[in-house]
């Protein structure tokens, strides 16, 4: 597998680790209180760390003297190879509660495939990656529960969410090219496979939240290919802010 | 936001063979979510293997008023310190 395909296929899971981690960071000191505060900054920092991690192992396959902060802050849009549902912006709790829904519940699955990656890299990093994720998946299920099954408002509120961002989640089972091209060399997973497993795992938790899946059968794509909605440009200028404005500067 | 949540204590052990130690506080709405908030603001920092949480309603506590008649008939029977005991030179790890 030549390095470049390795390296897009890289970004198409870290990115969304970042993007993901960014959106939470922008809670910290925002939390509806210190103890949910403290739980998301806290997830934001376990993406950020896996995040790191394969930006560094990018880096090295990539031999042309980047470093893992280069490949976070100074690429432009469509470089970024996440998928849109993680980019979308913090609207209300419920919201970023059901975001992270839809992520997590897809985030393990991928994870506790790719630890049995033949890349020993990727394998090793999936591998640290699934305790975290499995507590960001009980976090976020509970909330799920906890707001889908709470007061009226609470109900309302998550359910709005869950039919504004359905329409996100189809992506995150959609196959790049390079993304056939790792699966094909034994070190990608083949995302399509874990529909049927993610699909139960959403019904689970909707069935004791009393949440409705959506019907529509239309969904949104693009950011896999680094086409982005209109909030990832706000997300990078943040983002980006830094070392854009002071390049090189170290913490 | 207004938060109506109950309060909880929460108590950490450190280590396997330590005892579980007060470490503070949290709000939550109940068990399960008391567990979770406290794993998150107090065990961040490795600082912990168990974790115990109970309802602050729960815990009764001796009145500071009450000090007087509880502690201070204990301050003058220093003959309940284990020290008037010559030890053995053959017991170690007294």
């Amino acid at each position: 597998m030549k390095n470049e395909n390795k390296i897009q296929y890289i970004y198409g899971i870290a990115d969304n680790a970042l993007i993901l981690g960014q959106r939470l960071s922008e809670l910290c000191g925002h939390g509806p209180n210190l103890e949910t505060d403290i739980a998301m900054t806290n997830m934001a920092l376990d993406l950020l760390g896996q995040t790191r991690s394969y930006y560094q192992y990018v880096a090295q396959l990539s031999g042309d003297g980047k470093t893992e902060d280069d490949i976070a802050f100074l690429r432009i849009e469509r470089q970024y190879k996440n998928v849109l549902l993680v980019e979308q912006p913090n609207r209300h709790f419920g919201y970023v509660i059901t975001r992270q829904f839809f992520y997590d519940a897809f985030h393990l699955l991928l994870l506790e495939e790719l630890q049995n990656s033949d890349d020993e890299t990727v394998a090793a990093i999936a591998k640290k990656g699934i305790k975290e994720v499995s507590y960001h998946q009980r976090f976020s299920s509970d909330w799920m529960k906890r707001l889908g099954d709470g007061t009226e408002e609470s109900h309302q509120k998550v359910q709005e969410a869950v039919d504004d961002l359905w329409k996100y989640t189809d992506e995150l089972f959609h196959m790049t090219e390079d993304d056939k091209i790792a699966v094909e060399n034994g070190v990608g997973v083949n995302t399509a496979a874990l529909r049927e497993k993610y699909d139960q795992r959403i019904r689970d938790v909707f069935e004791e939240a009393r949440i409705t899946i959506p019907e529509t059968k239309w969904f949104q794509k693009g950011g896999k290919q680094g086409i982005h909605s209109e909030h990832m440009g706000y997300l990078l200028s943040d983002l980006q802010y830094m070392q854009r404005t002071y390049p090189n500067m170290k913490w | 936001m207004k938060n109506n949540w109950p309060l909880w204590e929460v108590f950490v052990r450190s280590k396997n063979g330590l005892e579980h130690r007060h470490f503070g506080s949290i709000h939550a709405a109940d068990a399960e979510m008391a567990l979770e908030n406290a794993r998150d603001v107090y065990t961040r920092r490795n600082e912990g293997v168990s974790i115990w949480v109970v309802e602050s309603k729960h815990i009764t506590a001796s009145n500071p008023e009450n000090n007087g008649e509880l502690f201070e008939p204990a301050q003058d029977k220093v003959y309940r310190h284990p020290t008037f005991y010559t030890l053995p030179d053959e017991v170690k790890h007294m």
